[in-house]
């Protein structure tokens, strides 16, 4: 896609916006604004109402949102031709915002011929290599990131609802046991701090329920777009543990696990946290 | 009173900081460590210093402390002002040795521990997150805490 139209793209958003904005002045009503209850299923919460007024603010306002310059790499991405098969991801899957809608939802799946889960990041690779004879991107690359937030953001607002039984059912309890496992000098397990000490401070930080649902995000630490299995590394190395590789079948597993705590929370890929 | 070793699991001595084996101690009673790691007095302005550090005691991560200076207390823990008039020397530093004896799903880290630990990582291998001068340091400081 080109600039101009990226452009125009943008513009048609800031017309959503500004449609909104009418209609809640239309509606006489602001009472709800600011409200973070979409952000919350039950007893589980996003990290979204845990985080600062500003950050909050950065993510609801896509203009604002540093994260989209991403998504437009991604969408730009999906309709650009790569590998021997001179295919895109648009000659088989047509319109994202069609095809893609629902997977953040559902993955990690699981992969019959590959007899475990797959992360989102991977089905994209899988397609890559297999349909399209390309190379696979990188994890960490800002190609798989764009791509895997522009697919993850097509279920924008829909609840988190990852399947766990059946075929998934030992993944799922592989990554409950790395959940509740101590690791690390500091032998610290991810429920010490996001299941016993959500809503506490650790010096500075407000600690969250370690929810799923954002990414890839944008985080102002890192001044740029970042994979959950980032973050799983990042908290695995504050505690003096030595990290899982990216796409390790243990991290697709805890995401599993961890998309799970998240059900019925609403997908808002891309998120902004600080 | 039970009396059990810690510590020392096999005939292996454990390799504490840089090839120093970790002092043998006593739990007596479940909650308690009467002698000091070191046989040194502990230095409590050092140790102040020390609870402070974010690489070494990092106390103030989850606990609120009389230490106005630094802001962002954590309060994952209790307010550990007048921690001195609430515990005996040897029950903080057994606290300090290794909270999990006293309570095994507590989040506080044990400072004075290398077994058992899962996936350390190479940089802090069979090292102990404080050395024993260390604890006697920052047990010195807790102490007057009144
Ligand atoms: C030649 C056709 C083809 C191309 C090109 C292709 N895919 Fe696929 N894709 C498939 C098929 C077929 C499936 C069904 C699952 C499978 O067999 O892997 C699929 C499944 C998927 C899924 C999982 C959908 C779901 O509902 O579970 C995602 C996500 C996906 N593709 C993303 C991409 C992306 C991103 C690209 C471009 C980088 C791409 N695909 C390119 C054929 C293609
Ligand atoms: C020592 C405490 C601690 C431990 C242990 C820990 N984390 Fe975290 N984690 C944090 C902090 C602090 C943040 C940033 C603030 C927040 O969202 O809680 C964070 C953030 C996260 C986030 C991002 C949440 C969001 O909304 O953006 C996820 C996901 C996460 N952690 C998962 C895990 C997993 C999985 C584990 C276990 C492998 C783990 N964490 C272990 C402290 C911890
Ligand atoms: C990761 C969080 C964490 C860190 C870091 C931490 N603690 Fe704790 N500490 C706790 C918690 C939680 C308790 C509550 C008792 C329990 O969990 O068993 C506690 C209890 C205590 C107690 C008993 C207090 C009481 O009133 O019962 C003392 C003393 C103490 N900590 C001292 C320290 C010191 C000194 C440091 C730094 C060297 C430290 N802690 C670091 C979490 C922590």
């Amino acid at each position: 896609m080109g600039i101009e139209q990226q452009g125009l793209k943008r513009h048609l958003r800031l017309g959503t916006i500004i449609m909104a904005l009418i209609g809640v002045g239309l509606g006489g009503s602001i009472a709800n604004a600011g409200s973070d209850d979409k952000y919350r299923a039950g007893d589980r919460s996003s990290g979204y109402t845990y985080a600062a007024k500003e950050t909050r603010a950065m993510q609801d306002d896509d203009f604002a949102n540093p994260a989209y310059i991403w998504i437009d790499q991604g969408e730009a991405l999906w309709s650009t031709a790569e590998g021997a098969a001179g295919k895109s991801c648009s000659t088989c899957h047509d319109d994202a915002a069609d095809t893609m809608k629902g997977v953040a939802t559902r993955y990690p799946a699981y992969d019959k011929s590959l007899g475990k889960m797959k992360s989102t990041e991977q089905q994209i690779n899988i397609c890559r290599v297999k349909q399209m004879q390309a190379k696979p991107f990188k994890w960490e690359s800002s190609q798989m990131l764009s791509m895997t937030a522009y697919v993850n953001s097509q279920s924008r607002g829909m609840a988190m609802n990852v399947k766990v039984d059946g075929a998934a059912a030992p993944f799922f309890e592989k990554g409950k046991a790395f959940f509740n496992e101590r690791r690390g000098q500091l032998n610290m397990a991810c429920k010490n701090c996001h299941e016993d000490n959500a809503g506490n401070m650790a010096r500075a930080n407000l600690l969250s329920e370690g929810q799923s649902t954002g990414f890839p995000l944008y985080r102002l630490k890192w001044q740029k777009l970042g994979s959950i299995h980032r973050r799983f590394r990042g908290c695995n190395k504050n505690v003096r543990a030595k990290p899982y590789g990216y796409g390790s079948d243990e991290y697709v597993n805890l995401e599993l696990y961890v998309g799970w705590r998240g059900r019925g929370l609403p997908i808002e890929t891309p998120a902004v946290r600080n | 009173m039970a009396v059990a070793v810690v510590a020392m699991a096999a005939a292996m001595p454990v390799v504490a900081d840089a090839g120093v084996a970790l002092v043998k101690y006593e739990v007596t009673g479940g909650e308690s460590i009467a002698k000091s790691l070191t046989g040194k007095p502990g230095d409590a302005a050092k140790g102040r210093g020390l609870a402070i550090h974010r690489k070494k005691g990092n106390c103030l991560a989850c606990h609120a402390m009389p230490i106005p200076e630094q802001s962002f207390h954590g309060n994952i823990g209790p307010d550990l002002a007048g921690v001195a008039s609430r515990y005996s020397a040897g029950e903080l530093r057994l606290r300090l040795v290794d909270a999990t004896i006293v309570n095994k799903d507590t989040i506080m880290p044990a400072f004075y521990r290398t077994a058992g630990l899962h996936r350390v990582l190479k940089k802090f291998k069979d090292k102990t997150v404080l050395k024993a001068q260390e604890v006697e340091d920052i047990l010195a400081y807790l102490l007057t805490l009144k």
